[in-house]
């Protein structure tokens, strides 16, 4: 029994400012932006929603292109997208607010880009 | 004109239960504009999927926050079990509802406590505080714990209450409905409470749309987005109304989160009526193939759990996106144009949980 | 607007015995489902190491070569999942808290000392050996 239905649609990564501002002119608000890491290749959703209807848009990058920011439009965006910039080192150009990787204050770099484990087993520490 | 100073707000705050810094730049006695900045406690928290199975999870979703825990182990759950076409038992569904509703008690109830002792009414915190108690003991005998409840697993859940325990729980709400009621006249209606809410932080309808609000400060200033309306848990049996105010200042928040006191009551007696006889769980076999944007309605507005399997017993990517990090940008919004006095006011009205928005 | 509502439940709060309990000198209140800490019956358990299989916190740890079973009182979120796999039921829960420690050390051992009953075999006399 689905909750409820949602639709992902992936588009290149030149269309996104086009299907933002569509989403934005049809009333939608922003829902989230998220990085997924797969491979070797990020997956960026972003979700709209009006009226309890979800949509997602995605668009699949490499490591080292960079993304336009939709804070344009959805001037919230950008906690996503330092969230996004400092976890995983995506760059984003033309941010409203950019805290320059300071927005999530993490110890190493870009934790989510490379993900490793110290300690690995069941007695970890003993 | 005056000139413009920076006075910097928080981290460490005798207003703030959570670290948040804002960087207030003042024209007088009047914020003109607001930097804020979080990050003093990421946990790394979503990346622990790779390091345990997905029905480990559960526990370190529900450690995502100390008060919400319970809807954010049950938003993961239920992301599971839609990615893998699990059917929940109905009573399972109807347990979740009643102990997400009880969460939501407990969360108001913490919330006017701590509105309260930002506004320096130390009496009235720890009489909200007081009937909170009252949540917990409910939620301790039921699920074994009081504020991390760990009693959903993916699947169902895993303890049931008895249909006798039940109905004490609904007699016992009669009390405690008639003491919140006193409770909540005083938030309502106490004159120095609306001399320190009234008109202040507004936000507008239109602004709280395209900023992306949710929860209380979104129905505060009248947009009815309320995710228990996507019929998720028991929430599809259940009459109920997405509770509205129009004024869009601090008081229409408050009284947003007052009046849903009652409306949870409510559902809990609803549920407690309607809950059928049956199974509290079904076998989960495999791993889960797939995505899904888990969400629902946390006491603080729309959850979101991202999560996404590849078919191992390791989940390839959960990302939860908590209601206080969207609604960082209206805050912002708000606190433009506000006297400096009014700050914490209006930084507590949006239930910062700055724990969880960074995970 | 409103004046003196909060009168009704300060006047009340006067004639009424507190809201709180004298703790510690009153137990603190506990149901029977509370979950305070871990503990082991070591003469039933079989070291099979579920529980340190299962535990999210990775508090648990069994070596089945010395035959010890180990608890790191800071690591265990006491979530009740060691109790529900444990094939033997020698783990219980306990509603009291397990108290505060003054070094950064929760680690708790415990020797195992179940020893596995030998199978009856037949010897030649027929007789049933006993372990």
């Amino acid at each position: 029994m689905k909750i409820e239905q949602q639709t992902t649609v992936v588009i290149g990564i030149e269309h996104l400012i086009g299907r933002v501002e569509q989403f934005r002119k049809g009333g939608y608000r922003l829902v989230q932006v998220n990085c997924t890491k797969i491979g070797e290749e990020f997956e960026i959703n972003y979700s709209f929603e009006k009226d309890y209807r979800f949509e997602n848009i995605r668009i699949i990058i490499s490591p080292d292109s960079e993304v336009p920011s939709i804070s344009g439009m959805y001037w919230g965006a950008f906690v996503y997208e330092n969230e996004m910039h400092d976890l995983f080192g995506v760059a984003v150009k033309g941010m409203n607010i950019d805290f320059n990787g300071n927005f999530i204050k993490t110890s190493i770099p870009y934790p989510f880009r490379n993900l490793q484990f110290q300690g690995e087993g069941p007695c970890q520490g003993k | 004109m005056s000139r413009k100073i920076v006075v910097p707000f928080g981290p460490q705050h005798p207003v703030l239960p959570e670290p948040i810094h804002l960087d207030l730049v003042l024209e007088d006695e009047t914020v003109v504009d607001v930097i804020p900045s979080i990050g003093y406690v990421h946990r790394g928290l979503e990346t622990l999927v790779a390091k345990r199975e997905y029905t480990e999870y559960v526990y370190i979703a529900e450690r995502t926050c100390g008060i919400c825990s319970f809807i954010h182990g049950m938003t993961y759950c239920q992301g599971i079990e839609q990615i893998m076409d699990l059917e929940v038992p109905q009573r399972a569904l109807y347990l979740r509802t009643i102990w997400s509703e009880y969460s939501r008690l407990h969360s108001h109830l913490l919330w006017l406590g701590l509105f309260a002792d930002a506004m320096g009414f130390e009496n009235l915190f720890m009489n909200a505080w007081r009937l909170r108690e009252f949540v917990l003991d409910v939620l301790e005998e039921t699920t074994g714990g009081r504020v991390i409840q760990g009693s959903c697993k993916v699947g169902g859940v895993r303890r049931d209450i008895s249909n006798e325990r039940l109905a004490i729980m609904a007699a016992e709400l009669t009390q405690f409905e008639a003491d919140l009621s006193d409770l909540s006249d005083v938030f309502l209606h106490d004159d120095s409470i609306q001399s320190r809410l009234v008109n202040v932080g507004t936000l507008s309808r239109t602004d709280a749309y395209d900023l992306g609000a949710v929860g209380p400060v979104a129905r505060g200033s009248g947009v009815a987005i309320d995710l228990r309306k996507t019929g998720y848990a028991a929430y599809g049996d259940l009459r109920f109304e997405p509770i509205t105010e129009t004024s869009g200042d601090s008081y229409g928040r408050c009284a947003v989160r007052v009046r849903e006191l009652f409306s949870s009551i409510d559902l809990i007696r609803q549920a407690i009526e309607k809950i059928p006889e049956g199974d509290i769980e079904v076998k989960v076999k495999g791993n889960p193939d797939g995505e899904y944007f888990s969400r629902s309605e946390q006491p603080r507005g729309e959850l979101v759990h991202y999560l996404k399997g590849n078919g191992t017993k390791h989940l390839v990517r959960s990302r939860i996106r908590t209601p206080t990090l969207t609604n960082i940008p209206p805050l912002v919004k708000m606190l433009r144009g506000c006297e400096l006095a009014d700050v914490p006011v209006i930084v507590l009205s949006i239930d910062p949980c700055i724990g969880c928005a960074e995970r | 607007m409103g004046y003196f509502e909060m009168a009704k439940t300060a006047i009340r709060s006067v004639i009424s015995r507190p809201a709180t309990l004298m703790y510690p000198a009153r137990p603190g209140k506990r149901s029977s489902l509370s979950r305070g800490h871990v503990v082991i019956d070591v003469s039933r358990c079989i070291s099979c190491g579920m529980c340190m299989k299962k535990c999210p916190s990775e508090a648990i740890c069994v070596d089945k070569e010395v035959k010890i079973w180990t608890i790191d009182r800071l690591r265990c979120v006491v979530c009740n999942s060691c109790i529900e796999v444990c094939p033997v039921h020698c783990l219980t829960m306990d509603g009291q808290y397990s108290s505060a420690v003054l070094t950064h050390s929760g680690l708790e051992t415990f020797p195992i000392t179940y020893v596995k009953p030998e199978r009856p075999k037949k010897n030649e006399t027929g007789e049933t050996a006993e372990a």
